[in-house]
């Protein structure tokens, strides 16, 4: 927070703040808020029982009604506060309500029945964190196999995609060849063409080779990426002729060049490659949603779409559910933000 | 380098170097070791190839997987989908599909009043397709105005600038199920913004019920969950234009206003051009976030022209793929216009720079 209160004293040099700075940081202020809120929110709001979900106007913070074990009682009574008709007020369970009226019983003596008017009584509530949200889920549903889908298909896409890409990077920056202008262009011309243009004939492809319901077919289709190959090809264009022809000097094979010189060279744009495709592929949507039809397939983002569509009513699932997906990604933002939001700005592709 | 020209932004002279956490080294050793051991297990393949072929014929070699996947997952599927929107029935295999002509377009564009969607008999691609104009003007400009306001005010603070950087960029990298369901849950019923609104003493709002809130909460939303990219762009562009520029134009008198201008708004136009650009190709595809926050409604006033092309051929009672196709052809005619745009911008740029 030292950042924000630097900014905050910051002047444009004139010793005073003028109507500029003033604005400068109302609009800093109102717009960190406006993108935290409703991060901040879903976190929040997924630690909260079902109960509290529903309550109008929402608490800020979860809170869970107090219950307590009462002798002869099978189930774990609500606590509640109650104004008693001579003013004093006593902590009570409630038995049920029938009602206007609410049938209470003291913890500690279970035998006598209280009864009382419902408005003369408020429920104990203490701070607790619902983690069955996140454990419920996790025993009861899919969501460890969607999880494991989302991990395979992102980290085996991203390692195809940069082997792949940065091989034709390197044929294209580092070789002369006939054809390669014809490639090159070809490639490139298709960076503005997304998948939406072309779902049904990509879905008979997908379907002839048999990767129907299988996760071949949401990994291998978009791996060729142009922005990728593009990108490599850029980079290792300003790595030095001579590097290479002195390592076929010293006999090593063309591959050895490649693995050996021209990647290493190239890791800063591959980081960059690698951030974006992991990305593209734990965010991707579409195509998944298309070629995995089996509930066991699922990738992440087709579970929860289709979680929050089955259970409409179980926001504390969908919630939580939600917040284990956009951790990965808030993690590796964490740590390399400064990498990725530079890597972007001077590529400007996404 | 005449291809360079052809692509959105001029490639980068140097890129980040990569933080290096010390515990994370004994890892990467474990990775690179087994990164060379496969490398090196290739190496005795490639090799082999190479005694066989020559080393200048190598470059095929590399190229190889690259181009196998792009034209079967890529440049097949194009040509393929122009004959599957000639072809009518509901099989999936092409040699099994009736050639009918241009019959799927007619039927596409079987409408008395192209201004009245219910005039058309495929009413709902022409809703498609209005809602899709409709949400690209809107979304589109309001982003790009707002992005271009971000940058700007980022572009004054100078210590704490990467770190809001990085505040209005988080939200691009939630995927578009997360972003709406985030939004969901706090426009629904007895969310934050109607606890907001009762406590001001206003009735509450069932937003996704009324179409004007539903378009309105659609755009704001997807400016919410974007806008951080453009802003990113036109933040490197804004520091791109020479600090002296400014300095002379303060010693010849020129105010703030006169030195924006005069100077950062015609020197901003070529990345201005680029965002607004590639802002466009995103917006006519709009679907995933729309598709969970609101699934297309109330009645059809969020469908775009991507959901109308899925559920046509995917989610339909009858797989209609001619149909589907033949919309597709649509959309990528629009986005090859856009891309023609680009084109043209790149190269105005290059010769503005």
């Amino acid at each position: 927070m030292t950042t924000a209160g630097e900014f905050i004293t910051k002047t444009r040099g004139r010793g005073r703040a003028d109507w500029s700075d003033i604005f400068t940081y109302l609009y800093l202020t109102f717009g960190t808020l406006l993108m935290f809120v409703p991060v901040l929110w879903l976190v929040i709001s997924s630690f909260k029982t079902p109960a509290a979900l529903v309550r109008f106007p929402p608490d800020l913070w979860p809170y869970d009604i107090q219950s307590v074990e009462v002798e002869g009682y099978a189930t774990p009574l609500p606590l509640y506060d109650v104004t008693m008709e001579d003013g004093s007020v006593r902590r009570l369970a409630q038995v049920r309500r029938v009602g206007l009226e609410a049938q209470m019983v003291d913890p500690v003596q279970p035998g006598e029945i209280v009864r009382v008017r419902i408005d003369q009584r408020t429920e104990v509530r203490t701070l607790r964190l619902a983690l069955e949200n996140y454990t419920d889920p996790l025993r009861r549903f899919n969501f460890l196999v969607y999880l494991r889908n989302s991990v395979v298909v992102t980290l085996a896409a991203t390692a195809i995609t940069l082997l792949i890409n940065s091989m034709a990077a390197f044929a294209l920056a580092k070789y002369e060849f006939r054809g390669r202008q014809a490639i090159f262009v070809v490639i490139i011309s298709t960076l503005m063409i997304p998948i939406s243009v072309i779902l049904v004939p990509v879905y008979l492809v997908i379907t002839g080779i048999g990767w129907n319901n299988n996760l071949l077919g949401v990994i291998i289709p978009g791996a060729a990426t142009p922005t990728g190959v593009f990108l490599l090809r850029q980079y290792m264009l300003t790595i030095p002729d001579e590097l290479l022809a002195s390592a076929r000097i010293d006999g090593a094979s063309e591959w050895r060049v490649y693995w050996q010189i021209v990647l290493p060279l190239a890791a800063p744009a591959m980081a960059v490659l690698a951030i974006f495709s992991v990305m593209w592929r734990w965010n991707d949507f579409l195509w998944p949603l298309i070629v995995l039809t089996r509930s066991e397939l699922f990738t992440l983002q087709v579970g929860l779409a289709a979680f929050q569509g089955e259970l409409n009513v179980q926001w504390h699932y969908v919630l939580a559910m939600t917040v284990l997906t956009l951790l990965p990604i808030t993690l590796v933002f964490a740590f390399l933000q400064r990498f990725i939001t530079t890597g972007i700005a001077t590529t400007g592709m996404k | 380098m005449t291809d360079s020209r052809r692509v959105p932004i001029a490639p980068p002279a140097q890129l980040p170097s990569l933080p290096r956490p010390g515990w994370g080294d004994r890892v990467s050793d474990l990775f690179y070791a087994l990164f060379a051991g496969v490398m090196n297990v290739l190496d005795v393949f490639f090799a082999a190839i190479q005694r066989w072929i020559g080393s200048r014929r190598m470059a095929y070699v590399f190229v190889l997987p690259n181009l196998l996947i792009f034209g079967i997952f890529v440049l097949f599927p194009m040509l393929l989908n122009f004959y599957y929107s000639l072809t009518g029935g509901t099989a999936l295999f092409p040699q099994s599909r009736p050639f009918v002509g241009l019959q799927n377009f007619a039927h596409l564009f079987d409408c008395a009043n192209f201004l009245n969607p219910n005039t058309c008999r495929e009413d709902r691609f022409w809703r498609g397709v209005y809602n899709t104009v409709f949400y690209v003007v809107f979304q589109v400009g309001i982003m790009v105005l707002v992005a271009l306001l971000t940058a700007l005010v980022l572009n004054r603070t100078l210590r704490s600038r990467g770190f809001f950087r990085s505040v209005f960029f988080y939200p691009v990298l939630l995927s578009p199920v997360v972003v709406a369901l985030i939004w969901k849950w706090i426009l629904q019923r007895d969310g934050l913004i109607n606890a907001a609104l009762v406590s001001l003493g206003m009735e509450r709002i069932v937003f996704f019920l009324n179409a004007n809130w539903a378009v309105f909460w659609v755009i704001f939303i997807s400016t919410w969950a974007q806008m951080g990219f453009y802003m990113l762009i036109l933040l490197a562009g804004l520091q791109s234009i020479p600090s002296e520029l400014y300095e002379a134009s303060a010693m010849d008198g020129a105010g703030r206003l006169q030195s924006f201008r005069h100077i950062t708004l015609p020197l901003l136009m070529p990345t201005m051009l680029v965002v607004t650009v590639l802002a466009l190709i995103r917006a006519v595809q709009v679907f995933d976030q729309v598709w969970v926050l609101t699934g297309g409604g109330p009645g059809t006033a969020t469908t775009y022209v991507v959901q109308y092309i899925y559920e046509t051929a995917f989610a339909g009672q009858i797989a209609r793929f001619g149909l589907a196709s033949a919309a597709s052809m649509v959309l990528g005619i629009a986005l090859l216009l856009f891309t023609l745009v680009q084109l043209k911008v790149g190269q105005r740029s290059d010769i503005g720079a």
